[in-house]
């Protein structure tokens, strides 16, 4: 039996906060320690796109940066697949399971409940992604000349931040989707692979459609990272690094405003409409 | 006589289980991959994916090559991605019906108590993925020949050799998405990846974008060792004839060798296929695994 010590020594505030973040991130990190398998599906699976995709380089005689430019992009694929299929598609899937409506019911506030989800999805996907490069490098014997590991890592973190702020934002739009939302997913793959230049430089784009693509976060963050890793990333570059860096603050700045006031519509319009707990199959 | 009648009766009770399992399951599977949106989104989804495939390919080539089309290499890799869009979509959509009805609809378990043929009832399925598959393809290609100017000519092409070919690897896949279907039945976790891991795998040593002389020697008996590597030459032989004199891998086997080839993977698939879904079938009737739904 509860007594009121015990109730006023629940979290509330901050600190519910917190232990949401920390709650909801944990079962993602806890998942790559007990489900091994994850080695041969999210790194094997992925390296099999970056082989073909550098034998067709190969094939083609093209020089030896792209085949770094492939393993890069190859590995940064793993971050948009996770934004896609466990950030943007996550509370539909929570929806269909039954457990959204658990969410909302809680205390836990979903702002928390979303940034849990992509911090562990993060962790566990930057795991990802390096073996992707250690495994892609070793085995083309790719050439990197970084020039700037500070600047690397603000790219990167900066990166991050808008793009995982993105994944928090469509969430919440996701969250109205009935069969549609695994479609959708389904159809931001290649698309997305093609206007941001995953496996070649963003430059070879007409200008628009580059500048279109660069409100997703690793369109601008990978040119930024080809050009302060590779040899000739620089003079392949689609804009300067460092407005790029500008771009990417700005990116995740709107997308973290954005993320919390679509979830607060959406969860409103969500539980006007009766969405929580429909399941349109 | 009675016993003739019966047996008769029997046999034409069969055939049409078969008849309205794959019917009823084509028509179903039509629904699930079409119904969600609106007839204009669908078109819309259904051409951009396969384009965005193939253009993310044709501009690595014109990095490269400096916008110059017109070379057997970019034929080969152009016509060998367009048509390898059968194998993911066929054969992973098959297995995809298993992910689906036990995890996603829950029915798996419904299908086995009603009177239909369950490998039939699969191979239905796969119908929808057939001609969504056929519209990416022809899509791709049209752009190809468009837009990108890829050498086809009318006048050169094989047709008989063609529809042979691409009816006999459409058998193939489907096949194959039969076998992996079982396999799907058995496992707990990644089940929804396998279809598109061994298709993925398959990208790469069949030849689709590549010839096999460019994977290292080790590698190249895997590529030897698969049928859709002889259906994606054979396709291209029937297609591009001129282009493919380019390239050695095949030179030695004639058209007919190949086609015989490809025949005898057809044949050992077909014989193959029925058994190990039944065989993996009943190990998961066994292991309780039909109604299993594992939110993985």
């Amino acid at each position: 039996m509860l007594n009121l010590t015990q109730i006023n020594k629940r979290a509330s505030g901050l600190q519910l906060f917190m232990q949401t973040i920390i709650g909801r991130s944990s079962p993602r990190l806890i998942g790559l320690y007990r489900e091994k398998s994850w080695l041969i599906f999210d790194v094997f699976f992925p390296m099999l796109s970056v082989i073909g995709y550098v034998l067709i380089y190969k094939a083609i005689g093209a020089p030896a940066d792209y085949i770094g430019f492939v393993v890069v992009g190859g590995a940064m694929t793993a971050f948009w697949m996770n934004i896609l299929w466990s950030m943007s598609s996550q509370l539909y899937w929570e929806k269909e399971t039954g457990n959204l409506p658990l969410y909302i019911a809680s205390p836990a506030p979903m702002m928390a409940i979303l940034l849990g989800m992509a911090f562990g999805g993060m962790v566990a996907t930057v795991i990802r992604a390096a073996a992707v490069i250690l495994l892609g490098s070793l085995l083309f014997q790719v050439t990197y000349a970084i020039q700037s590991g500070l600047l690397l890592a603000v790219i990167f973190i900066l990166s991050m931040i808008a793009l995982y702020g993105l994944g928090m934002m469509t969430a919440s739009a996701f969250l109205l989707f009935g069969r549609e939302a695994w479609h959708l997913a389904n159809l931001a793959q290649e698309p997305v692979f093609l206007v941001s230049g995953f496996y070649f430089p963003l430059k070879f784009l007409p200008f628009w459609v580059s500048a279109a693509a660069s409100v997703i976060p690793l369109t601008l963050g990978l040119d930024a990272m080809r050009q302060l890793v590779f040899a000739s990333g620089a003079t392949l570059g689609f804009l300067s690094v460092k407005l790029e860096a500008i771009i990417l603050a700005g990116l995740s700045v709107l997308f973290i405003v954005a993320a919390k006031l679509l979830l607060s519509h959406t969860e409103k319009l969500a539980i006007r409409e009766g969405r929580i707990t429909e399941n349109r199959r | 006589m009675n016993d003739q009648i019966n047996t008769s009766s029997a046999e034409t009770g069969a055939f049409s289980i078969y008849r309205r399992s794959i019917k009823t399951a084509a028509w179903l599977g039509w629904k699930i991959e079409s119904n969600w949106t609106d007839p204009f989104l669908f078109a819309v989804y259904s051409i951009i994916k396969p384009l965005a495939g193939a253009a993310i390919i044709v501009i690595m080539y014109s990095v490269i090559a400096q916008g110059n089309y017109d070379t057997p290499n970019f034929a080969y890799l152009y016509f060998g991605n367009a048509f390898y869009q059968y194998v993911s979509s066929v054969m992973t959509g098959v297995s995809w019906a298993i992910v689906d009805d036990r995890e996603h609809y829950k029915t798996l378990k419904y299908m086995y108590v009603a009177p239909i043929h369950i490998p039939a009832y699969l191979l239905g399925r796969g119908v929808a993925r057939i001609l969504i598959g056929s519209v990416s393809v022809l899509i791709t290609l049209l752009a190809g020949i468009f837009f990108l100017h890829v050498p086809f000519h009318l006048a050169e092409v094989n047709w008989l050799l063609f529809v042979i070919t691409l009816v006999l690897g459409i058998f193939i896949l489907v096949n194959l998405g039969l076998i992996l279907a079982g396999i799907t039945m058995m496992l707990a976790r990644h089940s929804d990846f396998v279809g598109d891991a061994v298709s993925s795998a398959m990208f790469l040593f069949t030849g689709a974008i590549f010839p096999l002389t460019s994977l290292p020697a080790f590698l190249r008996p895997i590529g030897y060792a698969l049928p859709i590597t002889y259906w994606l030459e054979l396709i291209r032989r029937s297609l591009i004839g001129t282009v493919v004199d380019a390239f050695p891998t095949f030179a030695a086997f004639s058209n007919l060798q190949l086609l015989g080839i490809l025949v005898a993977f057809a044949v050992v698939l077909g014989f193959l296929s029925n058994r190990v879904f039944r065989a993996c079938e009943y190990k998961a009737r066994e292991q309780g695994l039909i109604d299993r739904v594992t939110n993985y």
